[in-house]
């Protein structure tokens, strides 16, 4: 069964069939599924209205589900967004931010996923619709470990809405192996706001040095009222991190190589004008 | 649009024609655009993503069609090479560059590339590397890539002649099919209704297994044809390149020996392929306990692979001349170092992919290899039918690199196709590819290089452990290759070097560029900086000081008195060196966290088999109607052998390269030019073209009475026209009897290098040429995080004679991105990395400028003096990055690869952070 419905109406219903899975950019589900064609119901919701698209709301914004990476990065959006911009850019290739979208790659749940730090520095919710109506949930509580979500049989990330922010400037620094088609080895996400040249409001997250990717809280609060940020970070501040040892890195280079990654990102938004 | 339910048919416009397909729930685009509309210039690589071979347009946007739901592209414009390339102008510039640079080379890249361009060249609102980050390139280490869509982007340039005498660049011959993705690859002979192999591989290292009931599974699973296994094998359940050491089973019997082994095949329909689970075939798995490096198969209680080889050693090589531990003992300094490197995977684009059918009571197999005429041999003793009975056809060979010389999917076309009397198509998933077929042999080397007061090597001890897997494959020509280079292109006169290959239960290690050269060019090259460092010398005078000569011997006691090149690659580095030196040191004043360094290392490489008979044949004739044909049986992978060979071919015969009729590899068309591998198809198959050139123009001037070296000679029709100098001749064809092959004139001509066996301490003439290089690395290191970011490289090459520089500068740029990749990112690990997102090859991103000087040391032996190339080109790379790591840091480095996790841990090990 090949579902692609045009409503949300209609989606969430079919999102009721018995083991389906949803397809959106496909650019984790194929590659999930191996050489072979899908074994269980597929549920395509890249033409459910309002899915797609980048849109202001009452209070925020609203990124649709199905927006995928290119259409974020051509959005019209404040500075805060541009660490979500500059993750989306990083997103494996250019034919990849084609496709891949933005629920895709939380619902993916992986730690390494480019666009939770950026995400979780701009405290977005994440809006699950199904038959029985629609809830909000922070992004930090909807990643519940690898591969895990809090999303429930039946939902369907419908957008993320992200919170009016005060003017600020954002970063985000990526370390891999290559240039291109790099899975992270450690990323980080900055969004700070500085008064007369002193950082008023800091928030940082880092990814792929946990099973889900973490804001800093001791970090963020040390970081206000500084105006230079060389050697502010401490292991302390780290100590909440549980990075591990794999191919792509061991786990004492992911925490040793954090201090440099959030300083280059932080001094990054405070030369900016 | 549909609600719900299966989309049955959908529209779409494909390459500005509306088409309609039926779809399988959740088909990807390019099953579709493949198999049901027939656009095979859409290729497949990793089916995830990785690799953008399969690149396409979907409303003007580049999406990876592997991972697009076809029922996604209803409505939507979808444009493939084929397409752009006869409608798009960028596309036409594009496929104009492409072949004046030499950008594609195995083209099995190309389309996705060229797609890529074109989106890039329509808006440029990116930079091209962005643009073309997401294609992977294995042969060409993209520089080329980027040069050709600059001069489209340009606005196109002159093209490079088409024809052209050997030391002039000319087109690929071979190109335009690339470019236009009309090129027929492994997996595009096949029609979509053809049967489907599915082999079924061990999920363990090390297992018993035991089947359940085939017959029942194939009886009662529709679409099932037939079921392969172990009994199913009508000759030997075993095969090897090395007939002596031959111990590899086609289907394993009771037990396997690395993970990926394959023990059964299923044979049936594409639509039940297309689904089939491998976890549904009747076999149940014991895991049994496995030794997966060479320490731990060689202790005392390790589990032995094979019989009759004690302690898990396959087999080992040796070289010696005068007293090492002598000369080492009396040495006024030494240096000493233990290196590891890891397997490294070929991941050429193009996963192992073939068609086999029966015609006539024979079999013909048609797939990408490197090596035609040894694949009918496994077959012949396979099979256990003569070899009459069986027909290997090559496709084109979407990248070789080695590890196609050994047969992979061969023996399942041939068998399920013989069993079931009819066509099969098998194409290894990018899986399977990584878990059985070949890799580089992970090495443990350990070394000892001395030197006297003045610089001069005194003493050199080499002992290397070679993981070769759970098979020999090409193992025994690693461990006899190593000691015969490890010295690199050095006068050592204390000289003792052994290496084993181990058993493990690894994949097999085989053939990869360089055969376990590279490995041990990593620890020479790297302690012969530390050495120059203990004397307080310049590593470039130092190895000046000790490089070969005409007339000195090597430590095989072979004495060339012409044609030893390496000074001359030295020499022309002489000047880079100096500026580069000076520019990092200036670039370093300024502080930072950012060190550049600058690293230079040599290697040389013997050219053919060694040691042991190698010949090539090539055959050439003139038909009645005055057309030349030459029989080029010499596998082109993507190096150009196509080109080269005929370049050398016209150049004997007299004629322009233009009017050359070319038949490619066939068994039953092409005479044996060997295999692809050893740098020997230049060298050795080019000397029998030129060889068949010169009997064939020799039997056309006695015809016209001419004996002239100037005389040239042009078809026409019925006839032969010979200009010499103002005097014209016409050799009439029309009166002579044409033979079976419809040929009037013709010549077959075979060469055979001259060496000489090995005596039990290694000395004799174990090749009849060697080529030199000697490459420089600027890197910068990112200290804080452990990066490397190679800056340039310079990389001079004594190649003899290039008969076409365009193609020597694209060998050398592809060897230089392969050695990277081994020094800084790719490490493949059973079981971890089988994909290429895990395991990483370099991307557009990652090759830096390379400057390639040629240097022409003509070989005596050579085809106009020409040497081969094709692995000297990454054997320097490695070595020049971790010396150029070192300059730049001051730490010693002794694994690769080179991680970022790695550096950043011997950089605080040296308290450098």
């Amino acid at each position: 069964m090949y579902f692609q419905p045009t409503t949300l109406d209609q989606a969430v219903q079919d999102a009721q069939t018995e083991r389906v899975r949803i397809l959106a950019g496909g650019t984790d589900f194929y590659p999930m599924q191996g050489d072979r064609l899908p074994d269980v119901p597929i549920l395509d919701v890249t033409r459910v209205d309002g899915m797609a698209g980048v849109t202001r709301t009452t209070d925020g914004w609203r990124i649709g589900g199905a927006t995928c990476w290119s259409d974020l990065i051509r959005a019209d959006l404040p500075p805060a967004f541009d660490g979500l911009k500059a993750a989306a850019k990083e997103v494996g290739s250019v034919q990849i931010q084609n496709a891949g979208t933005v629920a895709g790659n939380l619902c993916n749940a992986s730690p390494a996923a480019d666009s939770v730090p950026p995400l979780l520095t701009l405290d977005a919710q994440v809006e699950l619709t199904s038959t029985s109506g629609k809830r909000l949930m922070p992004l930090a509580d909807f990643l519940l470990g690898v591969r895990k979500t809090a999303l429930r049989q039946g939902e369907i990330l419908t957008a993320v809405h992200v919170p009016d922010v005060r003017a600020g400037h954002s970063a985000f620094r990526k370390l891999g192996s290559r240039k291109y088609l790099v899975i992270s080895i450690a990323m980080v996400a900055v969004l700070i706001e500085v008064q007369s040249g002193k950082i008023c409001k800091a928030r940082v997250a880092v990814g792929a040095c946990s099973p889900v990717a973490q804001r800093l809280p001791a970090l963020e609060s040390d970081l206000c009222g500084q105006g230079k940020v060389a050697g502010l970070v401490t292991p302390d501040h780290l100590s909440t991190l549980t990075p591990i040892d794999d191919v792509r890195g061991s786990a004492s280079y992911r925490l040793e190589v954090l201090a440099p990654m959030i300083e280059q990102a932080i001094t990054g938004c405070l030369e900016q004008p | 649009m549909k609600d719900a339910a299966t989309p049955e048919g959908i529209a779409f416009t494909l390459n500005n024609q509306p088409v309609q397909s039926t779809l399988e729930p959740g088909e990807r685009l390019s099953a579709t655009l493949r198999e049901s509309l027939g656009a095979r210039d859409v290729k497949i690589g990793c089916n995830a993503g990785d690799c953008g071979a399969c690149t396409v347009l979907v409303d003007g946007a580049p999406v990876c069609a592997c991972l697009m739901s076809t029922a996604q592209a209803a409505g939507r414009h979808v444009e493939t090479l084929g397409g752009l390339v006869k409608g798009d102008e960028n596309t036409k510039a594009l496929a104009a560059a492409f072949q004046n640079h030499g950008a594609a080379q195995c083209g099995i890249c190309t389309p996705g590339m060229m797609v890529a361009a074109t989106a890039y060249l329509r808006n440029k609102n990116s930079t091209v590397e962005d643009a073309l980050g997401g294609v992977l390139c294995r042969c060409t280490g993209y520089r080329k890539i980027l040069d050709a869509v600059a001069e489209a982007a340009r606005g196109g340039a002159a093209p490079l002649p088409v024809s052209g005498k050997t030391g002039q660049s000319i087109r690929r011959l071979d190109g335009l099919a690339k470019v236009e993705g009309r090129e027929s690859f492994g997996d595009d002979v096949a029609t979509p209704d053809t049967p489907v192999i599915r082999v079924i591989r061990s999920p363990f290292a090390r297992a018993r297994f035991e089947f359940g009931d085939l017959e029942g599974f194939k009886t009662h699973t529709e679409g099932v044809l037939t079921v392969l296994s172990a009994a199913d094998i009508t000759g030997r359940n075993c095969f090897g390149v090395i007939p002596p050491f031959a111990d590899q089973p086609v289907f394993a019997v009771a037990e396997t020996r690395f993970r990926g082994e394959a023990v059964a095949a299923v044979v049936g329909t594409p639509e039940l392929m297309a689904r089939f689970d491998p976890e549904d075939f009747p076999v149940t798995w014991q895991e049994l306990p496995a030794v997966m490096d060479c320490a731990t198969a060689m202790a005392n209680d390790a589990p032995q692979l094979h019989s009759g080889r004690s302690g898990n050693v396959m087999t080992g090589g040796f070289v010696q001349c005068g007293d090492a531990d002598a000369a080492l003992a009396q040495a006024a300094h030494s240096v000493s170092g233990a290196f590891s490197t890891g397997f490294v995977e070929h991941a050429y684009i193009e996963p192992e992919a073939g068609f086999a059918t029966v015609k006539d009571g024979r079999v013909e197999i048609y797939g990408c290899t490197q090596a035609p005429v040894m694949d009918l041999d496994s077959l012949e003793e396979i099979l256990g039918v003569g070899r009459s009975r069986i027909r290997i056809k090559p496709t084109a060979v979407g990248g070789g690199f080695g590890s196609k010389l050994d047969i992979s999917m061969q023996p399942y076309l041939a068998l399920a196709a013989l069993k079931t009397n009819g066509p099969v198509r098998l194409a290894y998933s990018r899986a399977e590819s990584m878990q059985s077929t070949t890799k580089r042999h992970p090495a443990d080397i350990e070394l000892t290089i001395g030197a006297d007061e003045n610089g001069r090597l005194q003493g050199f001890r080499f002992d290397g452990l070679f993981n070769t897997g759970a098979y020999a494959s090409w193992g025994p020509t690693v461990a006899n290759r190593v000691p015969v280079h490890a010295s690199g292109p050095y006068r050592i006169a204390d000289f003792r070097a052994e290496a084993k290959g181990i058993h493990t239960h690894c994949p097999p290690s085989g053939a990869f560029r360089g055969f376990g050269v590279p490995q041990a060019a990593i620890a020479q090259e790297v302690l012969f900086d530390e050495l120059a460092a203990k004397l307080d010398m310049d590593p470039l005078a130092f190895r000046e000081l000790n490089a070969l000569e005409n007339g000195t011997p090597t430590v095989c006691g072979q004495v060339f008195e012409q044609g030893v090149g390496i000074k001359a690659c030295f020499k022309a580095l002489r000047e880079p060196w100096a500026k580069a030196t000076a520019d990092a040191a200036a670039f370093n004043a300024k502080g930072g966290p950012i060190r550049r360094g600058v690293g230079i290392a040599a290697g040389w490489y013997g050219c053919g088999n060694t040691s042991l008979p190698n010949p090539s044949t090539i055959k050439s004739g003139v038909r009645r109607d005055g057309k030349i044909l030459l029989h080029q049986g010499a596998m082109d992978i993507g190096q150009g052998a196509n080109t080269v060979i005929s370049q050398i071919f016209a150049q004997a015969l007299g004629v322009d390269v233009k009017h050359l009729h070319l038949i490619g590899a066939d068994t039953d068309l092409t005479p044996d030019a060997g295999k692809t591998s050893a740098s020997r198809q230049t060298f050795v198959s080019g000397n029998a073209a030129r060889l068949s050139g010169l009997a064939l123009r020799a039997e056309i001037l006695r015809r016209c009475n001419v004996d002239s070296a100037s005389a040239v000679i042009e078809p026409s029709d019925g006839a032969l026209i010979v200009r010499d100098g103002s005097a014209r001749h016409e050799v009439s064809l029309s009166g002579l009897q044409s033979d079976a092959e419809g040929y009037v004139l013709r010549a077959e001509e075979t060469y055979d290098p001259p060496t000489k066996p090995l005596d039990k301490d290694g000395q004799g003439v174990p090749y009849a040429q060697f080529g030199y290089a000697a490459h420089l690395a600027v890197v910068d290191v990112d200290t804080r995080f452990g990066t490397v970011h190679p800056v340039r490289f310079v990389a001079a090459h004594d190649v003899g004679h290039a008969v076409n520089p365009m193609l020597v500068e694209g060998q050398v740029h592809g060897g230089i991105a392969q050695g990277l990749g081994m020094a800084l990112m790719e490490e493949y690990i059973p079981g971890r990395t089988e994909n290429l997102h895990d395991y990483l090859i370099p991307t557009i991103g990652d090759i830096p400028p390379i400057e390639t000087l040629i240097i022409e040391e003509p070989d005596a032996h050579g085809p106009y003096g020409a040497k081969g190339l094709g692995e000297h080109v990454l054997i320097p790379t490695a070595p020049a990055l971790i010396n150029a790591i070192n300059r730049a840091t001051g730490v010693q480095l002794r694994q690769v690869p080179v991680t970022p996790s790695r550096l950043k841990a011997a950089l605080k090990e040296a308290r450098h952070d």
